[in-house]
């Protein structure tokens, strides 16, 4: 990645305590609602914090010389910055301070796996709990939002050249927002009826409500982004129409890793045999927990079982506990340990009441004369010697087979990445998993022709997806002033 | 938003629309779909697009009504709008020069075999056609069938017009006869389609089905709409949704396709008369 190496003007401390006085301060939490009544309804699990609980937590930051915070996120917003100025309580100058690095704060502060990356580095978490530094970023950007404080960033002369940003999710909108702001004509190409990718049917209101998503849209819209929803690039136009005939002279691609997989087991296509993807596709888009004031319906039984162990697994048991199921397992095949979902969000599921089986390998699904399910034929794992990625490899236990009853499966063992674009683009390479090639510079093996987020990396994270859209951005500015001269 | 430019009702109970959409009009190919939503509330179906016009930039739709999205579709009139409509969706049916090709058609089947019989013919081939309906009155797109096709045999289960009985005894008869078609094409409930499967692999004749199964997004992002086809997993909206009728598992899909009637009973129970979709918006 390419980033400037000038000298920064020292950094001012705000924050009139000693460090050993900021390091005595605990982490707050802000309040979620109890678990037994949020499991009846899709409303968000936490309130984030509130002005009191956000300046208290502000203390606790060491402003440290060498604000390593920064380097553990993916697009280096200036923690120790904003955190002062919350600490000041300048709010606005605190989300000025992230905007400038992340268009998607109020997104970000949400799902972020920070544990793993800003607060994983954070110098407080050698001797305490790091600085809550994800809810700090949300509290920020609800404080404006619920203000009305719409600050739109200055734009550059125009440049009179035309680029299209192909899929609405976070590394998408994030491309689109940075190249308007350069002065660029930017259109969003989106395949469904809404944007937002990820964020509108993926991930559940309860954790991401979303007008929270409308409205960071809404202020990429402000900058003059156009987005065209109902179009899906390789149908409807194809890449190099975009070129030939409606003058685009560059393209990013965010189509994501939207494909579910499934295990190719006995009895997968019962009925009641769903993918992570269409149920939470189903409740999120189409808003089937509102049926029938919404069209879309969903089935959901008494006994549900989620295959899988990552976050769409979480996401599609919690969603499922939410249509008062007796109750709701979730199956997966090593232990607690090796689950790759975000630590708050199995501690959010504990709490919901999901049924955890662990070392427990679904190997048929059974249905009855009529085809719905009724159970599911599973096999006791153990964990062998450690596989290539460190993780200890399930074994299965000789004759160990048991019978679990269920009469809904939900399939959450992974999305491969979209092929329409790659089926339809003569000249553009991908690996062997589907993904789109690109360099370091995230241009694809077509000349003026960029990709990131999940299409290029497979299954990863929002921020890494906006990271990729910044660095696209980049590229795309620097591409297209080689076609001005 | 989509204007409707034309409706008309083709019988009670299917309807024609020529609605406003020219991207779709220009990449329009036999076997393409649409997915649409009529309303900010409205589920997304699948429809498939029966004719288009480059020149105008509009498509054809016809619409069983069976469901609440489809009765309320019933209810739109010229002048009205569709708000949310992608396309065109699937593979293009593979259209060459086969020899002689029977295309069988059961209901509103038959509008989504018109466009490809119409390709065939276009295509060189000899097509003989075999529509069925359940009587009379909903016998739909006569005219164009016979446009298309060197030879059309009508059937009605009650034999109110054309001949009495299924698609399928009209086919068994003309395979029996002297003609050996070399490829036949069949759309329509997925009974049917069985049946004539069943039929045309005694015969050894290479067929191809329309499927139709439950879809959302039709973008191969949700797995609702996969099937099975020669023990392997295919998703129809961007696989198909035509495939080798012999290879499909069409006993699957039919237990699959009943998964949400129950449900949809109370979608309809719910709303058709209250919601109107005038302009789109509902009131
Ligand atoms: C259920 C779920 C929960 C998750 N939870 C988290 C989390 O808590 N934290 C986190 O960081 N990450 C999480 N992720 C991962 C994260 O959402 C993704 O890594 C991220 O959204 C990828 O962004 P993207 O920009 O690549 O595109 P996506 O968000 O995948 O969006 C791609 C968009 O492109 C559109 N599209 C596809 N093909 C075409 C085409 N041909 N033409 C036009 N449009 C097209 C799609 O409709 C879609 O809107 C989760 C993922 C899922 C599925
Ligand atoms: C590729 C494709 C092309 C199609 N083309 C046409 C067409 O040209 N004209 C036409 O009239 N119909 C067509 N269909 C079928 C059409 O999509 C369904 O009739 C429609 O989705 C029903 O919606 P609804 O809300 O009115 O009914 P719902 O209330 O959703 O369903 C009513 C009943 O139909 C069943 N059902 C739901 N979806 C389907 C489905 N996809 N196919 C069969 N039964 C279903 C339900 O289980 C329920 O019993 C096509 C389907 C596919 C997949
Ligand atoms: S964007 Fe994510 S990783 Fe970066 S500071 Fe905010 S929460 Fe941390
Ligand atoms: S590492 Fe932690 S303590 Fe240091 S500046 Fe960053 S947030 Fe503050
Ligand atoms: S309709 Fe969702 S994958 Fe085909």
């Amino acid at each position: 990645m390419r980033r400037s190496r000038e000298k920064k003007p020292a950094y001012e401390k705000k924050i009139p305590l000693k460090p050993k006085e900021r390091m005595a301060i605990n982490r707050h939490m802000p309040i979620e609602k109890n678990p037994e009544c949020r499991v009846q309804n899709f409303t968000e699990v936490s309130d984030g914090f509130n002005v009191e609980l956000a300046s208290q937590e502000a203390l606790r930051c060491l402003e440290c010389n060498d604000p390593v915070c920064t380097q553990g996120c993916p697009v280096n917003v200036d923690i120790r910055s904003f955190i002062g100025m919350i600490y000041q309580k300048d709010y606005q100058g605190a989300i000025n301070k992230i905007r400038e690095s992340n268009y998607l704060p109020a997104i970000c502060g949400r799902v972020c796996p920070q544990e793993s990356l800003c607060e994983q580095v954070c110098l407080v978490g050698k001797r305490n709990e790091p600085l809550a530094i994800g809810k700090l970023e949300r509290f920020v950007a609800d404080f404006e939002r619920n203000n009305g404080g719409i600050s739109v960033p200055e734009k550059q002369p125009p440049k009179n050249q035309k680029v299209a940003v192909i899929g609405s999710g976070p590394g998408g909108l994030t491309a689109a927002a940075d190249l308007a702001v350069r002065g660029y004509d930017v259109t969003i190409f989106e395949a469904l009826h809404e944007a937002g990718g990820v964020l509108k049917f993926g991930i559940p209101e309860f954790r991401l409500p979303k007008h929270i998503v409308d409205a960071e849209i809404d202020r990429i819209k402000a900058l003059g982004v156009e987005i065209q929803t109902n179009v899906l690039i390789g149908k409807t136009i194809t890449i190099d129409e975009l070129y030939d005939e409606m003058g685009f002279l560059a393209v990013y691609i965010g189509t994501g890793a939207g494909s579910p997989r499934f295990m190719n087991i006995p009895g997968e296509n019962l009925s009641e045999v769903y993918s992570a993807s269409e149920v939470l596709t189903r409740v999120n888009l189409m808003k089937s927990y509102k049926f029938p004031e919404y069209d879309t319906p969903i089935k959901m039984g008494k006994r549900i079982a989620i295959i899988g162990g990552g976050d769409v697994a979480m996401d599609a048991a919690r969603t499922s506990k939410r249509f008062n199921p007796e109750r709701t397992m979730l199956l997966y095949r090593r232990s607690r340990e090796e689950m790759p979902a975000r630590a708050e969000e199995i501690h959010h599921a504990e709490e919901e009441g999901i049924d955890f089986r662990f070392l427990t390998n679904p190997i048929a699904i059974l249905g009855d004369e009529d085809g719905h399910v009724t159970r599911i034929e599973c096999q006791k794992m153990e964990l062998g010697p450690p596989d290539e990625n460190g993780r200890q490899r399930p074994i299965p236990v000789p004759d160990s087979n048991f019978i679990i009853e269920a009469d809904t499966v939900i399939m959450a063992i992974g999305q491969n990445p979209n092929p329409i674009i790659q089926q339809t683009t003569p000249g553009l390479e991908t690996t062997k998993w589907g993904t789109i090639t690109v360099n370091e510079d995230g241009e694809t093996s077509r000349k003026g022709i960029f990709a990131g987020g999940d299409i290029s990396r497979g299954g990863a994270t929002v921020i890494q997806a906006v990271a990729d859209g910044k660095l696209a951005a980049a590229s795309i500015d620097s591409y297209l002033e080689t076609l001005r001269n | 938003m989509h204007l409707i430019h034309h409706k008309k009702q083709l019988s009670p109970n299917i309807s024609l629309f020529e609605i406003d959409a020219p991207l779709i009009a220009k990449k329009h190919q036999a076997g393409n779909f649409v997915i649409l939503r009529i309303n900010e509330f409205g589920e997304r179906i699948p429809l498939t697009i029966v004719d288009s016009n480059k020149e105008n930039g509009r498509i054809t739709l016809i619409v069983q009504s069976i469901g609440k999205t489809t009765e309320m579709m019933k209810n739109l009139e010229t002048g009205d709008f569709i708000k949310d409509l992608v396309g065109p969706l699937g593979e293009a049916t593979p259209i060459t020069n086969y020899g002689t090709v029977v295309c069988v058609g059961g209901g509103v089947g038959t509008a989504v075999i018109y466009p490809l019989a119409k390709a065939l013919k276009d295509a060189g081939n000899k097509v003989i056609s075999i529509t069925g309906a359940q009587n009379a009155a909903a016998v739909i797109l006569e005219d164009e069938m016979h446009s298309c096709s060197d030879e059309l045999i009508l059937t009605t289960d009650d034999g109110s017009t054309g001949k009495k009985g299924f698609v399928t005894h009209a086919l068994s008869e003309l395979l029996k006869s002297e003609i050996k078609p070399d490829y036949v094409f069949t759309t329509g409930p997925l009974g049917m389609m069985k049946a004539v499967s069943e039929l045309t692999k005694s015969w050894k004749i290479p067929t191809m089905a329309s499927l139709n199964p439950i879809m959302m997004d039709g973008t191969g992002m949700c797995g609702a709409c996969r099937v099975t086809v020669g023990n392997e997993l295919k998703f129809a909206c961007v696989d198909g949704p035509e495939f080798d009728a012999h290879a499909i598992d069409f006993d699957e899909l039919i237990t699959r396709n009943g998964n949400y009637k129950k449900i949809e009973k109370k979608a309809v129970k719910n709303g058709v008369s209250k919601v109107t979709c005038k302009t789109g918006v509902p009131a």
